[in-house]
């Protein structure tokens, strides 16, 4: 397969039912209210569409029109100043997703070290092309740009967790077991995969308990500090006395005070927002 | 010899390196309450002192950026930390917030305490879920250590911190394109002037700057300006994160003073793959121009890459053996420009459009060599005339390749097609005869 910059309608020339039908009332209140939970996260409201457009992704796996509605109707803006904004960014997707985005990165460093034959085989393994869904609507294919991995090359994306030092045999693998509902696990990532539209909660900021699972760094991370322990290689010293830690501190950070912690951040937004209540106004 | 430096990946192959706790253990939020009790200008000062230039690629002062910011007016000013990290190479702050957040959280803290800012944001590209999650998890731990939120320490000092993430949009590393974004606009890049430290985010000063260098704030204020001036270069100072990736034996992050050689680097890294010969590489991600083995001995601070012909950029060295097809890389960067093009304006939006036609074509042995004349005029259309630096970043790859490999192009003129063996330069060369 060979691209010379063309790109195809295909796939974008379908709406869905859904997508014109109102929520449902409660579907509507829930995220009426994480709305309004997002919004006050920023002085100024419309800082709340980017969020926002990933919270209706996490209800409906893309960018409905009644998705579009939402946001212009909770931030006070048109539907094109939403569909704007929606059409820019590649994580907005504009025809429903599948349960898991596989992303082979196709950029230049990942793209030599292995990633187009990954993409050739896992493509034809699936019979799909790029942005393009398995009829059983388990995996959408795409060929992705430079996730920041490189020295994990190649690097292979499921819902923006991290495959790293893939083969194709390892890609087919696991498709094959994200299709059959076989439990994976990314190399740097939770203990398990999250779903397309979980993952789409996470980005709109409101956490899933995951933070503390996996690694904290892959091995290719530690390399360098591998090679300073192995020559005794440290930093240059200097006056500075290491101070215990603090046990008050730890104590504290110990105490899952999520709640508290947003209304008081919401308490001290308040006064930011007064403060640009004109620029606001002005808009 | 340059020798390796652990600051900021010091504990990072702590089995739990990324909490609250491990930080604590290894002098964390210790800066912050040093700040908290000195003047704010003696913190701007201390970073002018250190020398620490940006590390997300321009490499302006740190310091100086923060004395821009007009005198307080009563009203809010921001600070806005670049996470977007999406440069073609680049691969160092994501590992850095994956494997110990807080650096950037106390930083963000002493920071925002430096410049009268109340509330901060940190802008993380999208695309990276469990990044995203540990940094939540991070500023919710400081929130509840009392490190953020209202009177910080008993100082009087509030600050709320908000981490956005983005939705995928190179351009959005662009600091004036990432505010854009982060007001809920699409990511295109503002005229500048006014530059951000006048009208910035909703229009108040802001300060915009990459993670590893609000990162490197807390050992600087902790070990002192001089401690920092005392590595790297005389106008290069300190640390940094190098990020070596591709045709090497051990890819990897190695973190050491500003001036070290690539040459350095790689005998820390095990040399190149199955003893290749190294062909071409980046010293700062796609957007800088390539060297090639003619380049080794170049140290690795601002001034010696700008003199040899490149830019430092993120230290995101991605490194190509012998049996890489330099046509097929530089065709596919350019795709990627074009795919990034945030089409504002028209130099970069119709410029990388033409070179990606060209370029593809030219790796298929199909066109003449006065497309090499053509692809060399496009770049000059566009380089110093796009809107912002992702069109000029386009035409690295492409006249540096034609400047060192001309040849090569050539080569897949009069042989009608790519004389490289794609499979060859994979990583799995070995395991792949039978797919």
């Amino acid at each position: 397969m060979e691209h010379y910059g063309e790109q195809t309608a295909s796939g974008f020339l379908t709406v869905s039912a859904e997508s014109k039908e109102p929520y449902a009332d409660d579907v509507r209140d829930r995220l009426h209210q994480d709305a309004q939970a997002i919004i006050a996260r920023y002085p100024v409201k419309r800082s709340a569409l980017l969020p926002m457009l990933h919270l209706v992704q996490s209800v409906d796996g893309y960018i409905a029109g009644r998705g579009v509605s939402f946001c212009a109707d909770e931030l006070d803006l048109t539907e094109a100043e939403v569909s704007g904004v929606a059409t820019f960014y590649t994580q907005y997707k504009r025809h429903p997703n599948g349960e898991y985005t596989v992303g082979v990165c196709t950029n230049t460093l990942c793209a030599v070290m292995g990633g187009d034959r990954i993409w050739d085989v896992v493509s034809e393994h699936l019979g799909v092309e790029h942005d393009e869904t398995t009829t059983d609507g388990k995996i959408t294919l795409e060929r992705v740009e430079c996730n920041a991995a490189c020295d994990f090359a190649p690097v292979v994306m499921v819902n923006w967790e991290f495959y790293d030092n893939q083969t194709p045999e390892s890609t087919i693998a696991l498709v094959d077991d994200l299709r059959a509902g076989t439990p994976v696990k990314p190399t740097r990532g939770p203990e398990r995969q999250v779903t397309f539209k979980e993952m789409s909660r996470v980005l709109a900021g409101f956490p899933d308990g995951l933070a503390d699972q996996g690694v904290g760094a892959g091995p290719a991370t530690l390399e360098g500090l591998r090679v300073a322990h192995e020559h005794n290689w440290t930093a240059p010293p200097s006056s500075y006395v290491s101070a215990p830690a603090d046990p008050a501190q730890l104590a504290g950070a110990a105490k899952d005070e999520r709640v508290v912690v947003r209304d008081a951040a919401g308490e001290s937004l308040e006064g930011a927002r007064q403060a640009t209540g004109t620029q606001q106004a002005g808009e | 010899m340059t020798t390796l430096t652990p600051i900021l990946s010091k504990f990072w192959d702590h089995p739990q390196s990324w909490t609250l706790q491990t930080y604590a253990e290894n002098d964390g939020y210790q800066a912050l309450r040093k700040a908290l009790g000195m003047e704010q200008s003696a913190l701007v000062g201390m970073t002018k002192d250190s020398g620490l230039r940006g590390r997300g690629g321009a490499g302006f002062p740190t310091g100086m950026k923060w004395s821009f910011l007009p005198p307080p007016d009563g009203g809010p000013r921001y600070l806005v930390v670049n996470a977007d990290e999406s440069e073609p190479g680049t691969c160092k702050d994501i590992p850095l917030m994956m494997a110990a957040p807080h650096f950037l959280i106390e930083g963000v803290a002493i920071t925002s305490y430096a410049i009268g800012c109340n509330h901060a944001f940190i802008y993380l590209r999208g695309e990276v879920v469990h990044v995203y999650r540990r940094l939540l998890r991070a500023v919710e731990e400081a929130y509840a250590a009392g490190h953020l939120g209202k009177n910080i320490h008993g100082s009087g000092f509030d600050l709320d911190v908000t981490v956005h993430s983005g939705a995928g949009a190179y351009i959005c590393g662009e600091e004036t394109a990432l505010l854009d974004s982060l007001e809920g606009r699409r990511g295109q890049p503002r005229s500048k002037p006014p530059f951000p430290a006048v009208a910035g985010l909703y229009a108040r000063p802001t300060v915009v700057n990459n993670v590893e260098s609000i990162a490197s704030i807390p050992p600087i204020l902790l070990h002192g300006a001089d401690w920092f001036a005392g590595m790297g270069t005389e106008t290069s100072k300190g640390f940094g994160i190098f990020s070596l990736s591709g045709h090497v034996t051990r890819p990897g992050q190695y973190e050491a003073p500003l001036g070290i050689t690539l040459r350095e680097l790689l005998d820390m890294a095990g040399g190149m793959r199955h003893g290749k010969q190294l062909k071409f590489w980046t010293p700062g991600g796609s957007s800088t121009p390539l060297f090639t083995d003619a380049h080794l001995d170049i140290p690795l601070d601002f001034d010696s890459v700008a003199k040899a012909g490149s830019m430092l950029g993120t230290r995101a060295l991605q490194i190509f053996d012998e049996t890489t097809c330099v046509v097929r890389a530089v065709d596919r960067w350019t795709d990627f420009y074009k795919h990034e093009s945030c089409g504002k304006c028209t130099p970069c939006r119709e410029g990388t459009w033409w070179l990606k036609q060209i370029l593809g074509r030219l790796e298929h042995g199909v066109g003449d060599e006065e497309d090499l004349e053509k692809l060399l005029d496009i770049c000059d259309n566009i380089l110093g005339r796009s809107f912002c630096a992702l069109g000029d970043g386009a035409t690295s790859p492409v006249t540096s390749s034609i400047e060192y490999f001309r040849d090569e192009y050539i080569a897949h003129l009069s042989g009608g097609g790519c004389p490289f063996d794609r499979d060859a330069s994979a990583l799995f060369v070995k395991e792949t005869s039978s797919v």
